[in-house]
């Protein structure tokens, strides 16, 4: 789809759809009519953009952290907190789950739809990345050797190959098809072993793969001085994908305490990331060979995620005051 | 305020003199481990250990656990974040889903879920769970750790009766902690989980001449004592003589004595390894023991943190519980697991819990008290107390009760009568055999 002209500088609140339990995820269907949100009420939301519809899915018994739809915008997949994978109907009238796995011990902190919609990725505190049939729902391979916590996962636009972040900056990328891992790369600059709190703090919070393939980010938080405030730096992590060493790092340009939840490559080429934490929410624009942002935009509360538009021209974000923003990206008519 | 001689209670002469009945079957038994035998603890002589007298095990998770985290989930509400009920070996029993080992061992485990101790802030909160009242600007009291060796250390014992092990390096005498009850029955630390410092004799001098010096110290000390006998003296000379102790039983303190299988199912972590020397320590004798387990603090990430710090807590305790219980140890030993307060039920902007001392919960285990049980309740969010509301005052005294002391005695400090439990408060009765 070729992306209209947008203008990031002008970026502004277009339309809030608001919930009230303080959001944690959001996905926009590949049509572009809907926004799903997770919340920490335990419910999915969908918002219809074209209109004022505003409907709850309820299945999971925790907080649902994880979503993911295949191509088609038939299927939802969400992941939880109660170790659940559920599958909804998206564009129902009145979505009920048609499928529920009990798929993982812990929480699930991340899904992830392959582009031929054939399989669904899932993975979170038990280490296992686990590969399902979208349509049957059945275990097709496990993936082992992650060795802390799994925070996020991306598929190749290829299809052939799926990246899985951790707790501790390891990614690692899986050939699907052969079920092996075939190469890590090194994002330890997200993560800390922090000596005084005497826990790990950090983590590849969300990654991106830019539509060319030639750049990978992957988003959290570095330089951490104190754990217990969450004192540390938004950062995102860019890879040369075909060689798998780190480029640019693309940092804020004050020392602002944040996290960098999630980032999304738009097609012009420029990089989104959604930012919040002690000093609040933040959408930031960066260049791809760019260290610091070339724009940056204050939010009404602490964003948790990031979700693109299909047609490239808005951006939505989950959230803490229970809000969906979504933003336009280009200058508000007169 | 200096040190006196003891209390004179009734409970204090009646605990050395149950001590000194049974103390062949202790220094035996400590004889033994001393050797390097980890497996000394057979149940017969566990038994007459557990006679000898009671014992306490605290377990302070220090900058304040999340009590909905562990002991009083409430899933399912705006407060209750990601984590789950799980039912426990208790029926009707529900605790925190990252602590599943523990839930195995509730019949074994008392909560109480009432605690309101009116005191957000750390320094103020670790005063009140360590001495069982507020912070008083004109006396300082001892921390339980001390009275407990006050009060319940045998006559004769060749360890320190307080010892905390810190995950942090550092260690020494913490003397502030016994305040008017003496140095002697301040903490010795343990940073790191490593034998006390300065208990290895210095190469330049053998074996031999430290004896004579030893001798030569005691003939002097006993020349000076025979005119001008004080407290302060004694002390000093007791000190020496528990050092000289402390020095022969260093091995006590060396951990990887234990057993190879014993080390594993601790769990390869710095809590596993001191709980596994917290239970060496006080099955050779120890009268108290505090592990420390660090960090709870969690204004940020507060469930990635419980996550990661509960689930070295989870296992290593339900662990040590179960030794305790296996060993006939948990009959005559005291296990409370607190800290300086709990975390607010509002989950804030960063995924965090702030300090929250109105309604929380500290878990009890041994010594007689109604395991299995739940005492007190917070309402459905988890945001106040609405039965069976205690402070530290009421913890305190409850504690005492369970050790077999009556906590309303008093010391008598330079004519002042001090009582040991804050005399504001009671005993839990409902909680006490």
């Amino acid at each position: 789809m070729q992306a209209p002209a947008t203008d990031p500088t002008q970026t502004h609140v277009l339309r809030e759809l608001k919930h009230g339990s303080p959001l944690l995820a959001c996905r926009f269907d590949p049509a572009g009519q809907f926004l799903f949100a997770a919340a920490q009420d335990n419910t999915l939301r969908r918002f219809r953009l074209d209109g004022d519809e505003h409907i709850a899915l309820a299945g999971h018994q925790s907080w649902p952290l994880a979503l993911a739809i295949d191509p088609s915008g038939k299927t939802l997949v969400s992941g939880g907190c109660d170790g659940r994978l559920l599958w909804w109907p998206a564009d129902a009238p009145a979505p009920q789950p048609s499928r529920a796995l009990d798929a993982h011990a812990g929480w699930i902190r991340a899904v992830a739809v392959s582009p031929d919609g054939q399989l669904v990725a899932s993975a979170g505190n038990d280490l296992v990345v686990r590969l399902w049939s979208l349509g049957e729902g059945t275990l097709v391979r496990e993936l082992p050797g992650h060795e802390s916590h799994v925070y996020s996962l991306l598929f190749d636009s290829d299809g052939k190959s799926l990246l899985s972040g951790d707790l501790k900056g390891v990614v690692r990328q899986w050939d699907v098809a052969a079920g092996s891992e075939t190469r890590k790369l090194d994002a330890a600059v997200l993560w800390k072993y922090d000596e005084g709190f005497r826990a790990d703090i950090g983590g590849v919070r969300g990654m991106a793969l830019r539509a060319d393939r030639a750049l990978l980010a992957c988003a959290g938080i570095t330089n951490v001085t104190n754990a217990f405030a969450g004192l540390g730096q938004p950062i995102a992590a860019t890879f040369d994908f075909a060689a798998g060493q780190q480029k640019v790092v693309h940092r804020i340009k004050e020392a602002i305490n944040d996290v960098l939840w999630n980032v999304a490559y738009h097609p012009d080429g420029y990089l989104i990331g959604a930012l919040g934490g002690s000093a609040g929410g933040f959408l930031a624009f960066w260049r791809p060979e760019e260290e610091f942002e070339f724009h940056r935009l204050k939010l009404a509360a602490s964003a948790r995620d990031l979700a693109l538009h299909p047609a490239g021209l808005l951006v939505a974000t989950a959230e803490h005051d229970g809000v969906a923003r979504i933003y336009e990206l280009r200058k508000a008519p007169a | 305020m200096k040190c006196t001689y003891a209390c004179g209670t009734a409970d204090h002469l009646l605990a050395r003199r149950q001590f000194l009945g049974s103390v062949a079957a202790g220094l035996s038994a400590g004889g033994l481990a001393a050797a390097g035998l980890g497996t000394f603890v057979r149940p017969a002589i566990a038994e007459q250990i557990a006679k000898a007298h009671k014992r306490v095990l605290v377990i302070w998770l220090s900058g304040g656990v999340s009590q909905l985290e562990t002991w009083d989930p409430k899933p399912g509400t705006d407060t209750g974040g990601p984590t789950r009920a799980i039912s426990t070996s208790v029926p009707g029993v529900q605790i925190a889903d990252l602590l599943p080992h523990t839930a195995q061992q509730m019949h074994r485990l008392l909560l109480i879920r009432g605690v309101n101790t009116a005191e957000d802030d750390h320094g103020k909160g670790y005063q009140i769970m360590h001495t069982g009242r507020r912070p008083e600007p004109s006396i300082e009291y001892p921390h339980f750790g001390s009275l407990a060796a006050r009060l319940l250390e045998p006559a004769d014992a060749s360890l320190p009766g307080y010892i905390h092990i810190t995950p942090g390096g550092g260690g020494g005498l913490a003397a502030s902690e016994a305040a008017y009850l003496g140095p002697r029955f301040g903490s010795v630390t343990l940073g790191n989980g490593a034998p006390p410092q300065n208990t290895v004799l210095p190469q330049a001098i053998t074996e031999t001449a430290d004896a004579a010096r030893n001798s030569f110290r005691g003939q002097v000390n006993d020349h000076f004592s025979r005119r001008r006998r004080t407290a302060e003296t004694e002390a000093y000379s007791a000190t020496y003589d528990q050092a000289a102790a402390l020095m022969r039983k260093r091995e006590l303190f060396d951990v990887t004595k234990e057993p190879a299988a014993d080390q594993e199912r601790y769990g390869n972590h710095d809590l596993g390894r001191h709980c596994l020397l917290a239970r060496r320590l006080l099955e050779n004798g120890v009268t108290f023991v505090k592990v420390s387990h660090s960090n709870y603090d969690t204004h940020n990430e507060n469930f990635n943190f419980h996550i990661e710090q509960l689930g070295e807590f989870d296992r290593t305790f339900a662990t040590l519980i179960d030794d305790l219980a296996q060993r006939g140890m948990l009959d005559s030993t005291l296990v409370v697991v607190k800290s300086e307060f709990g975390r607010t039920p509002n989950i804030n902007h960063l995924f965090g819990r702030d300090h929250w001392s109105k309604a929380w919960s500290v878990a009890l285990a041994g010594c007689g008290l109604h395991s299995g049980g739940v005492y007190g309740a917070t309402n459905d969010r988890g945001t106040e107390v609405v039965d069976g509301q205690v402070n530290g005052g009421h913890l305190f005294h409850t504690y005492f009760r369970a050790l077999g002391l009556d906590s309303r005695e008093s010391f008598t400090i330079n004519g002042r009568p001090l009582p040991i439990a804050d005399p504001s408060a009671h005993a839990i009765e409902e909680v006490l055999a």
